[in-house]
């Protein structure tokens, strides 16, 4: 069941639509705010919500990649690995997330504080390299401020 | 150089209405509505010269044009502010330093092609940019620039945000009306183009987010004026993305004609560590390399075409003489693998093939007949697919391939299988 508190802001983000299923990605991303990932049965609910085949949900859901189908650690590692940061060095500070947290690349640590993710292009390219920390940009980053990162979120 | 897009960047609170409006801030927009029909708003932008700054480099006035006015059905415009093009950051900076420059374009817009309503896509990570516009749009609904009777005309419009989900393939026009109508990011088949079947089943206008910011200023300041700042058959000014190896990443707002040479060495401050250019890419990564020689090309749409490359989104990526060029074309190829929607087979087949032979090539474990192969299977997505996407594979990762060839043909060190 979508909590009453959810449904009245889901209902908000339908009216700004024409159809119904228009409103599939922003529902998405509300709930998921409030969930943290999309379970199948966060799915189911929100295929009853809208009136749409639970399928056209999980396509969705499976689609596109800021959708989670599982828990992500309270710290997720975004970092990009497209060209401008390539060049400025990501390989470095992927390698090094994966080696200090001892997890690979789209695993989580088994506390449950670190994922790590790696991205194409989040069109940062200016400060690169760049990652994305949970909701925040950050940019020209080093291995220094990486393994602070880490130690604050431990 | 007069600067237009990025005049107010940088200023203290910017993307406040308040500061906006002591800047002659939708004086185009009242000029518009008030005293213009919006066949003669089409016809100024025609004069203009602006074209989609997007990537294709289409006339915008055209594309307007092409929405028929007796059609009954609501018509749309869609804005594009997906921003997935790799080495692209520019609509960025206009939703957070001047989202109402952005908002009046998107008013004189919908009066053109008679839209009541604009949707905005904008890519799911930019979170700034979402909040930021929809605190002009707020700011814009109360003091009558956005809803009903704006500047006390006739004239209804409704703006709303939509946050993407982080799929590359969104910032394709089609792809982004399947995903704005809540589905997965399937490019169409075109025609129908969207100017007759678009949103809902609706005629419908997709501008990017900066061809849309430099409408304002035509209406305001007159054709003549924004066409002159820029070269033939391409009006104005641009926001040039630059990044890489160079002293002085950024966004650089420059007439379109400016060289890449001037780009590179007196705006982005040169090469860094002071070492040699080795290669460029100038529009995105969907753009093919290009090698020092070439550098003194023109950086408008038409100059890029001629020497077989484009100026796509204004993208510069900067790459110096320490970047192996195999470990580049590698970069792109996983890139696309990763991005391609899977609708297409050739593209979805063929960017993963690409990907792993450029790697296999890349790790030393390349034999000579991967790459013999790699340029029929290169050539063999772009053309035979539904959208760009193939054509850029072809493109982008082909150009490394011819342009590099003797650092491919150096990493082969195993010899066919018998």
């Amino acid at each position: 069941m979508i909590e009453a508190n959810l449904k009245s802001e889901l209902d908000k983000i339908v009216a700004r639509y024409e159809h119904k299923r228009a409103a599939l990605l922003p529902v998405l991303h509300a709930v998921q705010e409030q969930r943290g990932f999309i379970s199948s049965a966060t799915e189911q609910e929100v295929a009853d919500f809208l009136e749409i085949p639970i399928v056209s949900v999980h396509e969705v859901v499976s689609f596109y990649h800021l959708f989670h189908q599982e828990p992500k650690g309270k710290c997720h590692f975004s970092v990009c690995q497209t060209t401008a940061c390539a060049l400025r060095g990501s390989e470095k500070i992927i390698e090094h997330i994966k080696n200090r947290l001892g997890i690979k690349v789209g695993e989580t640590t088994s506390d449950g504080k670190f994922s790590l993710s790696v991205v194409e292009c989040l069109g940062a390219c200016e400060i690169a390299p760049i990652m994305q920390l949970n909701k925040d940009y950050r940019g020209c980053l080093t291995i220094e401020q990486i393994d602070q990162l880490i130690a604050q979120n431990k | 150089m007069e600067k237009i897009l990025s005049r107010r960047f940088g200023q203290e609170n910017s993307h406040r209405l308040e500061n906006y409006l002591k800047d002659s801030g939708y004086e185009g927009a009242r000029k518009a509505l008030t005293q213009m029909t919006p066949a003669a708003v089409i016809d100024e932008v025609k004069k203009a010269n602006l074209r989609g700054l997007g990537g294709a480099g289409f006339p915008t006035g055209m594309k307007w044009s092409f929405i028929n006015p007796a059609n009954p059905k609501p018509r749309y415009l869609v804005i594009n502010g997906d921003e997935g093009e790799p080495g692209t950051f520019k609509d960025k900076y206009i939703f957070e330093q001047d989202p109402h420059a952005f908002l009046e374009g998107v008013i004189i817009t919908c009066f053109a092609i008679g839209s009541h309503k604009a949707y905005v896509y904008i890519r799911g990570e930019y979170l700034k940019s979402i909040a930021r516009l929809q605190n002009a749009i707020n700011e814009a609904y109360q003091n009558g620039f956005l809803g009903k009777g704006i500047l006390g005309t006739a004239f209804d419009l409704e703006v709303v945000v939509h946050q993407g989900a982080g799929a590359y393939i969104c910032g394709e026009e089609t792809a982004l009306l399947e995903s704005l109508e809540g589905k997965k990011g399937f490019p169409r088949l075109k025609p129908p183009f969207p100017a007759v079947i678009g949103l809902f089943g609706c005629p419908t206008v997709i501008n990017n987010v900066e061809t849309v910011a430099c409408v304002g200023p035509i209406i305001y300041k007159g054709a003549e004026w924004f066409a002159k700042l820029g070269c033939e058959k391409n009006g104005g000014n641009r926001l040039f993305c630059i990044s890489g190896h160079v002293n002085k990443p950024g966004v650089y707002e420059l007439p379109n004609g400016t060289t890449l040479r001037e780009m590179i060495y007196e705006h982005a401050g040169g090469i860094l560590n002071g070492r040699a250019l080795k290669a460029v890419i100038p529009g995105g990564i969907s753009a093919p390399i290009l090698t020092p020689d070439q550098i003194d090309v023109k950086m408008d749409f038409d100059s890029l075409k001629a020497i077989g490359s484009m100026a796509g989104s204004g993208g510069v990526i900067v790459m110096d003489d320490s970047t192996d060029m195999v470990w580049a074309a590698m970069i792109a190829a996983r890139f696309f693998a990763h991005e391609s929607c899977g609708q297409c087979s050739p593209c979805r087949e063929g960017s993963g093939w690409v990907y792993r032979n450029v790697k296999r090539i890349f790790d030393g474990e390349g034999r000579p007949h991967d790459l013999l192969n790699l340029p029929g299977i290169i050539n063999n997505i772009g053309g035979n697919t539904i959208c760009a996407f193939g054509d850029a594979i072809t493109m982008s990762v082909g150009s490394y391939v011819t342009k590099f060839r003797s650092e491919f043909e150096s990493k082969i060190k195993r010899p066919n299988p018998i």
